[in-house]
Parts: C-alpha cells; structure tokens; sequence
C-alpha cells in the first residue's frame, strides 16, 4: 500500500494521460496498468466539454486526477494554472511542474520551491517534479509537499535511472513518498527503481508511444509488483569481486 | 553580436561547395550518430543522401514520436489585412498588385473567431501584409484584444517589429511569431525585394534576435522554398536556429518549408523542390534538432500532407483561407496564394487519425 497525504494506493504505477494515439487506446492501457492516479497536464484540458479526449476516458475509469502544470515557466504561471486545476476538475491534488528550457524540459528548482512554498499554504497536496538533486527534496519537503518527484532521466528519454546515485540517497533521506519520474523507459527500469526503494514510479511515454501501449501497461504493472517485492523481501549485496587480501587485515588484533 | 554577424561571417559559396561534396560515407556517418552536428546535417541535406530516403524516414519518425508522442497539433491562419508596403515578386499582396485591399474592423475580427472557433480550433497564427502605418501596433494590439478572448495560443506573422513592440504584445498575450527570412542569399533577396522595409536584409535577420530577447515563447524560422538552392537555404536555416537556440534557451522554435505557390502576378519558384527532396528536407531537419516543432500549411496536396503527418511535423493548419474575412465571408480576388490542400478541418482530423494520431486542439492555458 502506498499513502500519499492521506489517500492509500493500492498501485505503485502512476501513469500519464499524454502522447496517446487515441482516446481509446489511452483508456485500455490506463485499465491494463493498475494505476489508480493518473496525471494530465491542465494546459490539454477541455473542461467545458463532457467529450475531452483526455479527461472524459480517465473520469470514466474512475481513476483520481493528479492535474499537472506543464507548459509553466516560473511560479506565478503555475500557481495560477494550479488554482485553475483546483476550479476546473475538483481536487487539491497536483503535480507541480515548471519547465522554463523547452528543450530538455527540465525542471526549474528555484521556481519550483516557490511555487511549492505558496501552494502548500492554500492547501494544495503538493508532488513537486523535480531534479535528482537530495537538497532540494528536503527542501520541497520541508515546504509540506507530500511527496517528491525526482527525475531519473530527461524527460521521453527512455533513458532509465541515470541519476540513480542521487536517487539512492533521495530514498534514504525521505521523509516524504519518493515517485521516480521521468526517463523510465522499460519494465526493467521502473523495477530497479522499486527495488532500490523508491515509493512509486511515473511512466508515461514508454507505455504510450509503444507499439502495443495496453501489454506494455501490463508489463510495467508486473515489473513495479516484482521489483517492490524484491526490495521488501530484503536484497542481497552484489558481489563486488574484490580479492581477499592473502594476509587477514585484523590479524594485527591477534597480537594485542 | 546579433545573427547579422554570424551570417556575414558565413560564405554562401563556401557552404554550397562543402554541401555538394558529401560523399555516401558522410551520410552513413551522420545517420549511424545518436546526435548529429551542423557538418553531419548538411551531408543529409545533400544529394548524397538521397538513396538513404527511407532509413531518414523511419529514423525521424522515431524520433517525432518519441519526443512529441503520437499526437499532431492543429492551427489555423486569421488574415487580417491584405494591404503591403513592400514589394515582393512572389507574393500576391505586393503593392503594385491591383487586388482589393481591405483591414478588417474589430467587428469583422469577432466574426472571423466566432467561425474559426467554431471549427474546434485553440491556436491561431494572425497574418497580414506588412503596412506600418494602417496595420501597425495600435491594431495589433486591438486585434490582439479580441482575438484572445477566442484562442489561447496566439501566434503573428506580420511586419517585423521592434523588441519593446514585442515585448509589450507578449505582456498583452502574444505567445509566437513566425518571420521567415524567405532566403538568406543577399543577391537573391535583394532580386525579390524590390521596395519597402523588407528591402533591409539586416532588419529582418535581427528579427528572431529581437524576439528572443523579448521573450517570446515560440519563434518560427524558414524559408521560402524555390527562391534560392533549398539546400543552401536550409543549411543557413539551422545555423539560425542554432544560433538562438543557444542564447535564447527559454524559447521553443519553430520551422516551416513553404514551397513557392501560384499568386496573382507572381513570379515561378527559380529553383524548385521536388516531393522526395521535401521528406528528405524534413527529415534531417528532425535528425538534427530533436525538439524543434515543424509546422506544414495548406501550400502542400492533401496525398503529400497525409504522408508527411507521422514523418516529422508536429503541426499542421487546415481549412485556410488566405485572405481577410475568408472564413466570415469569402472573396477570392483577395487571397495571398492559392493553398492546395481544401479538406475540411474535419476530414483532415479524421485523416490524422488514421495516421495513428491524435489531434490536439488545445495545448496551452489562455492566461499565459
């Protein structure tokens, strides 16, 4: 079970909404991964419309809404598109996204924990996306979010867990659910992000631009399931194939 | 240091005689690297590459799907005003044509976003002739006004502009504008531009710069494909875009590959582009930028549209008139160019789906 603020997840899986082929093919790859919070980015949204590609599928599956800020800048645009969210869709929850390089997407720390600072206070449940970086996730935390979002990789990389080093003292450190996002590109990787410790992983790109997006759900549905189990199960320490010394190291304590 | 002088710094000669002497190897090369620099690109932009067609195709394709998923973007042009100042042998608003001229009111602008809301459209790209005088800041940010109470992407394709002009249009809600240098060879330009503010070659190179540094979201670079050896033109292109992209980071930018279209009294394209040479063209431009957004208008037919939806572009415009007032109500006699492609935005939607696309009508929050 996963407990973000005060809502338990059965799932492990956050799945984005975004980079579909359809609003068909969204909806059978959102019910074959399991996830039970789904992010979609404000800026698609139609909320007049009972028809949106987007948000009438997910409503439909009954799953909850994580609105994200993507396409924000700087902290003002995010405040006011996470006061919009709160307006158009009904829920506190959002994922806080500011990306003033549209080249990398990558996020803006500074912007970010301003934002963080001020949605905290009008009583947003806040899961900031931000970098690998330990300092700023106990900063984000001591801001009151409730949970951190680090990167393991740009964004649509598929790259995996390039930050892992970072990531692993993000989880030690946590105070608060640590979500992997970004950069996850195959099963594998969302299960060494579980097995490593994380709390949950966001996937989004991997499952929708695949060839089949709904068995690729499935795969990482399983592969966040097995790699969560491994890491509770206890793992063992690789073998780093150092050589034994010839004469024992402590041997001196022998003569004492 | 603007683009000026890195465009005075770069021999047109030099450029098409290291273009031209790509060998099949230097395409393999480029097309076997995850990243790819200006001399790789322009070994893909050259002759050499043209047997290597297919392999650039489903490389750009994977690449366009990764980066922008599987969804295509669409746009539609509002005509304003149709009067020019400028004197250009290729477009129909040119000032010595006889056409009728015509500025829409605030009342005809309401019109035209009442019809083009409701075809579903979110993004509009505002165009007119380049007229200081009757058409400058005062009605742009009128229009401005009206039209952002319709659309929350707002983009223009007018007359050059100066930074704090820009600047005080991007306070009030513009978020893109395309200025299309239409070709980087100065004897060229200087053949096609006869009269008016467009004449000055430096003004509009600056004009990207001067965006940039107004801090405007989206910037829309090209040229205009049949005045000059597209290649040639297309390498300068991406050292433009090269260029800005390094000192104007917060920005995304935008390419188009308009090809030459019949207009009343206008010139033939000098040296044309061929189908296959357009893919090609497209490709590498994906090869080489990853990120950029590539947008396709109406110049092009609907068979040569629909293929070119899953190769690269990320946008596409339908149903465009050309002219102001074309949606509210159409006259031909006052249209820029002929466009090709007249599907209905709704069968251009359903054509997009059958590419395996999503449209996306709305990617942007008006209040931005």
């Amino acid at each position: 079970m996963l407990t973000i603020a005060d809502h338990t997840f059965h799932s492990r899986l956050l799945a984005g909404s975004g980079k579909f082929s359809s609003a068909e093919t969204m909806e059978t790859a959102l019910a074959a991964s399991g996830s039970e919070l789904v992010t979609l980015a404000l800026k698609r949204i139609n909320s007049d419309s009972a028809h949106d590609d987007i948000l009438a599928p997910v409503k439909s599956l009954g799953l909850k809404l994580l609105p994200n800020t993507s396409g924000a800048r700087n902290a003002e645009e995010a405040i006011f598109a996470a006061r919009l969210a709160k307006e158009a869709l009904g829920t506190r929850w959002l994922k806080l996204e500011i990306h003033p390089d549209p080249n990398y997407l990558l996020p803006d720390p500074i912007e970010t924990l301003v934002a963080a600072e001020q949605l905290v206070k009008e009583g947003f449940t806040v899961l900031p996306y931000c970098g690998a970086d330990p300092v700023l996730c106990q900063r984000l935390t001591d801001a009151g979010c409730a949970a951190v979002m680090p990167l393991g990789a740009p964004i649509g990389s598929n790259m995996g867990l390039k930050t892992r080093d970072f990531l692993r003292i993000i989880i030690e450190q946590a105070r608060v659910p640590v979500i992997i996002d970004a950069g996850i590109g195959a099963p594998s990787h969302a299960a060494e992000a579980m097995e490593m410790g994380a709390d949950a992983v966001l996937v989004n790109t991997a499952i929708a631009t695949a060839r089949d997006p709904a068995k690729m759900a499935q795969a990482f549905r399983e592969a966040i399931i097995c790699g969560r189990r491994a890491y509770s199960a206890g793992l063992g320490s690789a073998f780093t194939g150092q050589a034994r010394a010839t004469s024992p190291m402590t041997s001196f304590l022998d003569t004492l | 240091m603007s683009f000026f002088d890195k465009w005075k710094q770069t021999s047109w000669d030099d450029t098409r005689l290291a273009l031209y002497s790509k060998t099949a190897a230097d395409v393999e090369k480029a097309l076997h690297a995850s990243v790819i620099d200006h001399d790789e690109f322009l070994a893909l932009i050259s002759p050499a590459a043209a047997p290597y067609l297919e392999t650039m195709a489903v490389k750009s394709h994977q690449l366009t799907r990764q980066r922008f998923g599987n969804t295509l973007s669409l746009f539609i042009p509002l005509y304003l005003s149709n009067l020019c100042a400028n004197e250009c042998d290729y477009c129909g608003f040119s000032m010595s044509n006889r056409i009728r001229r015509k500025i829409l009111s605030e009342t005809e602008i309401q019109a035209e976003c009442e019809a083009i809301k409701a075809k579903g459209y979110d993004t509009i790209l505002v165009v007119t002739g380049e007229h200081e005088t009757k058409v400058g800041m005062a009605y742009f940010r009128r229009a401005l006004s009206i039209i952002k109470q319709y659309f929350s992407y707002v983009m223009f394709e007018v007359q050059p502009l100066l930074e704090h002009q820009y600047a005080t249009l991007n306070k009030a809600g513009l978020n893109g504008v395309m200025v299309y240098q239409e070709t980087y060879n100065a004897l060229v330009y200087a053949r096609h531009h006869l009269r008016g503010q467009k004449t000055d070659i430096r003004w509009r190179l600056e004009t990207p710069d001067r965006l940039g540094a107004a801090g405007i979201d989206k910037i829309g670079l090209g040229s205009l494909i049949g005045l000059a050896d597209w290649r040639v033109d297309s390498a300068f292109t991406a050292l433009h875009l090269e260029y800005l992209r390094s000192r104007y980071w917060r920005s995304r930018y935008s390419l188009s590959f308009p090809r030459l279209r019949p207009c009343a009294g206008g010139v033939n394209p000098v040296m044309p582009i061929s189908d296959k040479e357009l893919v090609q063209l497209i490709c590498a431009y994906r090869l080489r930028f990853h990120e950029v957004e590539m947008s396709l208008s109406t110049r092009e037919q609907a068979a040569m549209r629909d293929g070119l939806f899953s190769l690269g572009v990320t946008a596409v415009s339908a149903e465009s008139s050309t002219q102001p007032g074309g949606y509210s109500q159409p006259a031909d006699e006052l249209e820029q160019f002929a466009i090709d492609d007249t599907r209905a935005t709704t069968e251009v939607a359903t054509a997009i789906r059958r590419a395996g696309l999503q449209p996306v009508w709305r990617d942007w929050l008006p209040v931005w």
